[in-house]
């Protein structure tokens, strides 16, 4: 399966408003908590409780700091997951066949029943999308919760990937990027959405929406003072201010 | 190869049981996912009011918190020292027995020396009802060292404050203002209210000395320099009101602007001029009128024999040159150009985009109003404002900035939630006598109206051991918890016997100056016993306060118990419904621990305190679930309002049996809808009136003005001046007079000793973290195992400092050498860090090599609960003078690079807590 | 790019095995009867002991033959073949120079050829990847070529012809070098393209995703001191080239046999540093570059 499809029907990935995370976290331990008893293995985690804690999660949350040429620095939140990307190398990559692309809706996934643990695919993904389970050693990546979207056993509405459900400001956005349409297309197309390192060649399917322009210095026309107060005293100041003359 | 056929349709789990999560105030819904009977995955509950399906990140991970190693197993007596881990597991039986053996004879002789203390409280209504039926006087929760000064602040001023008591209009307001607030109880509702204004491309302005999480997506941030907020809030009140860009018919019918102030000299000078009935005055039409009378029209501008308007006192006093943007920017650390802009967006967006709902409505003068006008510009603020000891006047003044906007209540501004609004004449006064096997007289705390309210005893000093609701802290509305632990050990006012505390971390990251409270904690007096003779706690986890307490009472977590979130305490209300929920055992815990508010109603029935036992002296409750099905605080009106009588009464209504069961089916939540027509203009809308009362907020309709000018406070400082019977000591009176003005002032915090000490140090909340107990989550600590401390550019540079250095920081408390980071988005004076990440070693089931203690450290070692002495030979504690509320922010230092150490300094022997948990 | 010492036993014993047989396979050293058991045993010691050292780097080698299914597309997966195929081209060869018989010089030509292919297919499961732009360079399979052949020649005692590719392969070494120091660069990306966030100003970490560990920081984001590299790179083109050119220059079986270690020490440095230089692309988002950080 390591070729790529050469078209997918669906684009399904996510749209990642830059200008509204706030860096919560709250989608890297909902992936966290969902994919731990979900599609494959579990995401485990070694010396838990001791020294030096590490673990898989499938989706991170880094936090930058931009400091423009002239004004104040700025923060911006910046979640990271598998990107689904067009052109993925992790897949062609892959000795096996278990890495592959889904024909159906593009969506990136492991077949961990047949990954050997080689970490190439790890090596070829520019973004540090895949984290080897180093329990299983088999590799994990971000499945776009497809055993959620799906998931007839769900209620309509919660076929969202769990990262975009819990998502307390609506930072990320689910949808079909081949549907010029849906949601995520129009955000894209409205927002500037933008790719990772796009000159990798691997045309990602998320999209990053741009932060808006901060700090911009007040367009409107300042308050103007009623009247000199200094000059009339607080009196005529009231005088005005209640419509008395 | 053929793609592999994969299953996308799994079964999610066996069933899914729908609570109440608890790894913060916020209380968002939650369905728990169990296999086989053991949690498996915890999302958001999409139909519930507060998070409305969405979890934050340690919501998201609670099953980590529900499988921590450090979960207590059992109950424990202390065997070893103090402070030394040693404890020996026992009965349930015994631990009970051995409480009542120390709290028995004490209650019929003398219940002031328990002091029953409760921190990350959620049952309020329970623990105070216990103290009171117990009779000791001694009783508060956490808000003192919390967030009282932005309580007691909106409560004295518009009758709501911010989270439970009100919030912004997220569904109509275009501009938005954040004072200070890193994450907040009310942490989804502000991702999802930021959120939608995004979606909308609203406007968010962050007013934060640090730039980072909401104020990272702040459309315009002013890094304001630490406690300065009131003046810059002044001088935006200052740019207002010389533009006249004031709502003055809003200030005339539904604020105290028109009252008038007395000038005859004396001991009523400054307070309002009143009728007969005690009715304030206004003049109208020419006429003196009481401000309530049908068809008044109040004059802002009248003068009554010499006495004028709150609004005239105002505007005089903002309108001093001394606020104009020009004399405060150097010490707001903000342009006064961008002052003049900020100022003038308010005054654009409130006045110019203003908007309008079609709505008819009576106000309490049976007024008509055809439409209820919106001023769309709203405001939210929490402890980047309270916390420091200008605090409580600060939060007035940001009330004022709202007020004199009409934007409370208003479509698009800030909205209260039932219920509230509520002002301080609703609530009761704080009560104090102790009278040995009795009740005390009558609740705790509450809002004092006056020196007649205040906890004092007959030679005036502070009846309580917190030394709350005193000539130190009049208005201390939440009791100062950051002061019993030194009060105890000092005797100071005087000493007690046991010390009882549930759910705060009192020996680390909740005290000050945590090196000297460990040490009050084993302290030993002449006789070889311990200064604080008594130590009964409360936790679910091995913390380091566990270590210090000689009777552990082991809490369920927060999935094996009944809990109440309840209208008679810090319910879960919108805007537009008044709403409660509850906690219920959605699996069982495998150790032998129980819920503390049952534990604590099995207490009260075998101290056979009123209220928890029958007539014949058997218990009145089973349990806490019980308690809150048949509980009544007065007729009708129990800790859950949903589901009474029949099942079908809402507020007010007979107990129902059914009544958790019916909340469980419900998604463990009620909520009772405002009435359409009732959403707006609360404090003063005959149909919100009426509704509350219907439901039994309020017993009888309370319309009330906005305390633009506080009378209270005035009353206060009345006395200060020497009038009436009770008397401040001399050397409180001048702190007094500054502190209680009744219109909002701005003063520097106290402790500022600029000179030596020039940099600000702060501490924020992590959004993945929870205080203390974060760490102890498997998933979390990989998020924030340690913390940095966070400098700005200028001092990155001026001390040359690189990634992986580290640097002394010394207070005139202390000093703490600790790694550094840089931050360019950060106000140039000040240093900060994530709160609470610093550990002790040996607890919360962690390796004592974790990183959360060996590179992980607390600010809170360089924070004194005393001032440094000033003229008056005083240590005035480190709070602010109005509520007693801990001054956290006030915190100065001075920073130097050092060479690394192998860990972050001070460093504490290690706790040896292996032995009681999982 | 994580040292992992699986990875480096294979890559440098593999190749120097392939590199040596592909020598042997051509007749470079007519040995017969034990000594070419021997010769043979040491080039499959090498080769085979390097594959096997391989499978230790993986998570799940119990299903290391699933490896072989994707030759179509997967540079792994054709090494997997190619070395299968080489080991078994070559082994008529090697039982016919130790039990004496002949194999037509076409099969010998075409194993010889295997046996580069699969030096080759591993030289290109690095090159291949993007995101490590030191090694998105078409010097390094001549690179992996280089010590294969030059190893090889010296294992076969061919001082001249060792003595002419350990020079070449110095050569390529310091070239390599020079231009791996500024692929980086050449690959454009920074932390501005890896976040999109550059246009509007300059950017750097203000906090960490997280402060535990993970398999990202541990395999993609190794960082070695520069001081310390550059120490290394000295010893690896003395040892893995000049001194043995030099060795074999003056030759004479001892020093040919002497200058095999030598190089071997200088092939690990050298393979060690290969990896330890290489910067993946996922260490700006971490804001992790070598020598920027300690
Ligand atoms: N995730 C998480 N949520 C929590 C908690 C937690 O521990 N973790 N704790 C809960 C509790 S108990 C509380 S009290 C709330 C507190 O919630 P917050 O009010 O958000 O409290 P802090 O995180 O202390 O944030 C204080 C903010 O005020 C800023 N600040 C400090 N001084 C000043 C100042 O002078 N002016 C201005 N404008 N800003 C200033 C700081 O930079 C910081 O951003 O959070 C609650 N929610
Ligand atoms: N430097 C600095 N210090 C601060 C602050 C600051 O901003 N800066 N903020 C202050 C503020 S606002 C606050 S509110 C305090 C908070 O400080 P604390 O009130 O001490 O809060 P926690 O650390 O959460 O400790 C609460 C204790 O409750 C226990 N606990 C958790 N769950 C349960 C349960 O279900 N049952 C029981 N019985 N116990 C449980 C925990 O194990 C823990 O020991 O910190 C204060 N300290
Ligand atoms: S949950 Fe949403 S806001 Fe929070 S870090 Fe993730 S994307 Fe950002
Ligand atoms: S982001 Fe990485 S793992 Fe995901 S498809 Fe692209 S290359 Fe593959
Ligand atoms: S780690 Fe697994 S999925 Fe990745 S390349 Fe190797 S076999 Fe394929
Ligand atoms: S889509 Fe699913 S797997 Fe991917 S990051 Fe979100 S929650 Fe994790
Ligand atoms: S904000 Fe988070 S921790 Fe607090 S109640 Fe909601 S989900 Fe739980
Ligand atoms: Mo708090």
């Amino acid at each position: 399966m390591t070729c790529l499809p050469g078209h997918t029907e669906k684009k399904l990935g996510l749209a990642i408003d830059l200008d509204t995370c706030v860096g919560c976290h709250a989608c890297v331990t909902a992936c966290k908590g969902w994919n731990d008893q979900g599609y494959g293995v579990p995401l485990t985690d070694q010396d838990a409780y001791g020294a030096d804690p590490s673990g898989v999660f499938l989706n991170r949350v880094h936090s930058y700091q931009v400091q423009p040429e002239t004004g104040a620095a700025q923060v911006i939140n910046f979640p990271r997951s598998c990107l689904h990307c067009e052109d993925a190398p992790c897949v062609t990559v892959c000795p096996t066949g278990a890495s592959y692309k889904r024909v159906e809706d593009g969506i990136v996934l492991v077949n961990e029943s047949d990954c050997i643990g080689c970490g190439l695919c790890a090596w070829a993904c520019p973004y540090g999308a895949r984290e080897m389970d180093a329990e299983a050693g088999v590799m994990k990546k971000c499945t776009l919760c497809v055993d959620r979207i799906y998931n007839e056993n769900l209620p309509e509405e919660d076929r969202e990937p769990a990262c975009v459900r819990t998502c307390p400001t609506g930072a990320r956005h689910f949808g079909d990027f081949a549907d010029p349409d849906s949601k995520v297309s129009q955000l894209a197309a409205k927002r500037g959405g933008f790719d990772l390192m796009p000159d990798m060649g691997t045309k990602p399917t998320n999209k990053y929406l741009a932060p808006r322009p901060k700090d911009r210095r007040n367009e409107a026309s300042l308050l103007a003072p009623l009247l000199d107060i200094e000059a009339t005293g607080f009196a005529g100041w009231l005088d005005r201010v209640l419509g008395k003359i | 190869m053929a793609q592999p056929k994969i299953d996308t349709s799994p079964k999610v789990s066996d069933e899914v049981r729908q609570t109440t999560c608890y790894m913060c105030a916020c209380r968002c819904g939650i369905n728990v996912h169990l296999k086989s009977g053991k949690v498996s995955y915890i999302e958001g509950n999409r139909a519930h009011p507060v998070n409305k399906g969405v979890l934050c990140a340690k919501g998201a991970s609670g099953i980590r918190q529900v499988n921590a190693p450090s979960r207590l197993r059992a109950p424990l007596r202390r065997v070893g020292p103090r402070g030394s881990g040693a404890f020996e597991e026992i009965s349930w039986d015994e631990a009970l027995g051995l409480a009542v053996e120390w709290l028995g004879p004490l209650r019929d002789t003398a219940p002031e020396k328990l002091a029953f203390f409760t921190g990350r409280d959620q049952s309020q209504s329970l623990t105070s009802f216990w103290a009171q039926n117990y009779g000791t006087p001694n009783y508060a929760a956490h808000g003192g060292f919390c967030s009282v000064n932005m309580a007691a602040g909106g409560i004295y001023t518009v009758g709501g404050a911010f989270w439970e008591f009100g919030q912004p209009d997220w569904e109509r307001t275009k501009m938005f203002v954040l004072f200070g607030v890193a994450e907040d109880h009310d942490s989804n509702p502000i991702k999802m209210g930021l959120g939608r204004l995004k979606a909308r491309g609203a406007k968010v302005v962050g007013v934060n000395p640090i730039r980072s999480g909401y104020n990272a997506v702040a459309d315009d941030w002013f890094g304001v320099t630490p406690g300065a907020d009131g003046l810059l809030i002044l001088s935006l009140i200052h740019c207002l009101l010389a533009a006249g860009k004031v709502d003055l018919d809003y200030l005339a019918r539904f604020t105290n602007a028109p009252l008038l102030v007395r000038s005859d000299e004396g001991a009523e000078k400054g307070l309002f001029l009143r009728d007969a009935d005690g009715k304030a005055l206004v003049m109208s039409g020419g006429a003196l009128v009481p401000f309530d009378r049908a068809g008044v029209r109040p004059d802002l501008g009248a003068v009554y024999e010499g006495h004028r308007t709150v609004f005239q006192h105002m505007a005089e006093r903002y309108l001093s040159p001394d606020y104009a943007p020009e004399a405060v920017a150097a010490r707001v650390g903000i342009d006064a150009s961008r002052i003049r802009a900020l100022a003038a967006d308010l005054a654009r967006v409130a006045f110019d985009e203003a908007i309008e709902i079609a709505q008819p409505w009576v106000d309490f003068r049976g007024d008509r109003h055809d439409k209820m006008i919106g001023r769309p510009v709203s405001f939210h603020a929490m402890r980047g404002i309270s916390a420091h000891s200008n605090g409580f006047q600060t939060a007035r003044a940001l009330h004022l900035l709202q007020v004199v906007l009409g934007t409370v209540e208003t479509p698009g501004g800030y909205r209260f939630k039932p219920p509230y609004p509520k002002p301080a004449e609703a609530h009761p006064a704080p009560h104090c006598k102790v009278t040995p096997g009795k009740p005390l007289d009558g609740p705790h705390l509450g809002y004092p109206r006056g020196p007649e309210h205040l906890c004092l005893d007959a030679s005036g000093n502070p009846a309580r051991i917190d030394k709350a609701f005193s000539w130190e802290n009049p208005l201390s509305a939440h009791g100062v918890m950051h002061m019993v632990i030194a009060n105890a050990h000092a005797g100071d006012p005087y000493k007690i016997d046991t010390l009882f505390l549930y759910m705060a971390n009192m020996a680390w990251n909740s005290s000050m100056n945590t090196a000297q409270v460990m040490e009050m904690l084993t302290d030993k007096g002449e006789d070889g016993e311990y200064v604080i003779p008594r130590i009964i706690y409360s936790d679910a986890y091995a913390s380091e306060m566990v270590a210090y307490a000689d009777l552990i009472l082991p809490d369920t977590t927060y999935l094996e118990r009944h809990d109440c979130i309840s209208l008679l305490d810090r319910p879960i209300s919108e805007p537009d419904a008044a709403g409660d929920s509850i906690r219920w055992p959605v699996i069982e815990p495998d150790r032998d621990v129980r819920g503390f508010q049952s534990v604590l109603i099995d207490l009260g029935a075998r101290l056979g305190l009123p209220g928890f036992v029958t007539p014949e002296g058997a218990p009145l409750y089973r349990d806490y679930g019980d308690y809150i099905t048949n509980h009544q605080r007065r007729p009708g009106v129990g800790p859950l309002m949903g589901f009474r009588g029949d099942g079908s009464e809402e507020g007010r209504g007979a107990p129902n049996p059914d009544q958790l069961q019916r909340y469980i089916d419900n998604g463990a939540f009620y909520q009772a809808h405002v009435p359409e027509g009732a959403d707006f203009y609360k404090p003063w809308n005959k149909a919100y009136q009426d509704w509350a009362v219907k439901i039994g907020l309020y017993d009888a309709p309370q319309p009330y003005l906005f305390s633009i000018y506080s009378e209270p406070m005035r009353k206060f400082q009345l006395a200060a001046e020497g009038f009436g019977t009770r008397q401040p000591p001399e050397a409180a009176r001048a702190r007094l007079k500054q502190a209680m003005d009744p219109l909002p002032v701005w003063y520097a915090p106290f402790g500022d000793d600029a000179a030596s000490y020039p940099v600000h140090a702060l501490t924020q909340r992590p959004m993945a973290m929870y205080h203390s107990w974060g760490s102890q989550n498997a998933w979390l600590r990989q998020i924030h195992g340690y913390n940095p401390l966070y400098v700005p550019t200028k001092i990155w540079q001026a001390n040359g400092f690189a990634e992986g250095d580290w640097a002394k920081v010394t207070s005139p408390n202390g000093e703490i050498v600790v790694p550094v980071a840089h931050m360019a988005a950060l106000n140039e004076h000040t240093v900060w860090t994530w709160n609470a990440i610093g550990k002790r070693k040996g607890t919360w089931g962690l390796d004592p090599d974790a990183p959360e203690a060996t590179k992980g450290f607390l600010l809170n070692h360089l924070i004194s609960e005393l001032l440094p002495a000033k003229g008056d030979g005083m240590r005035w504690s480190n709070s602010d003078p109005v509520t007693g509320q801990a001054a956290w922010f006030d915190l100065r230092v001075r920073i130097e690079k050092v060479d690394a150490p192998t860990q972050a300094q001070p460093v504490f022997p290690a706790l040896d807590l292996k032995g009681v948990q999982v | 790019m994580h040292p992992a010492p699986s990875v480096i036993i294979f890559s440098v014993l593999s190749g120097l095995g392939f590199g040596f047989m592909a020598f042997m396979a051509l007749g470079f050293l007519p040995l017969t009867g034990m000594w070419a058991f021997w010769a043979w045993g040491v080039g499959y010691a090498l080769a085979v002991g390097g594959l096997i050292a391989s499978t230790t780097h993986l998570g799940n080698p119990q299903r290391a033959l699933k490896a072989f299914s994707q030759w179509r597309s997967s540079w792994l997966s054709r090494e997997g073949w190619a070395a299968v195929l080489a080991l078994f081209a070559l082994a008529p060869i090697a039982l016919g120079d130790w039990l004496g018989f002949g194999v037509p010089f076409v099969w010998r030509g075409l194993a010889a050829a295997l046996a580069l292919i699969t030096v080759f297919c591993t030289a290109m499961i690095y090159t291949q990847i993007k995101a490590v732009p030191r090694w998105h360079h078409w010097l390094t399979p001549v690179m992996f070529m280089a010590f294969a052949l030059a190893g090889g020649a010296l294992l076969a005692m061919q001082a001249a012809l060792a003595f002419v590719l350990l020079l070449a392969l110095a050569v390529v070494m310091l070239v390599l070098f020079y231009t791996g120091d500024r692929q980086f660069a050449r690959a454009g990306q920074t932390m501005g393209t890896a976040t999109g966030l550059g246009l509007r100003g300059e950017v750097s970490v203000f906090e960490q995703p997280h402060t535990g560990g993970n398999y990202l920081l541990r395999e993609m984001i190794f960082v070695v001191a520069r001081k310390h590299a550059q120490k290394l790179r000295v010893i690896a083109v003395l040892f893995a080239a000049v001194l043995p050119a030099l060795m074999a220059a003056v030759g004479g079986l001892g020093l040919m046999l002497a200058a095999v270690p030598v190089h071997l020490v200088g092939a690990f440095a050298a393979r060690w540093l290969f990896f330890a230089e290489a910067e993946h692309v996922v260490g700006l988002y971490y804001g992790k570059r070598q020598g920027v950080l300690r």
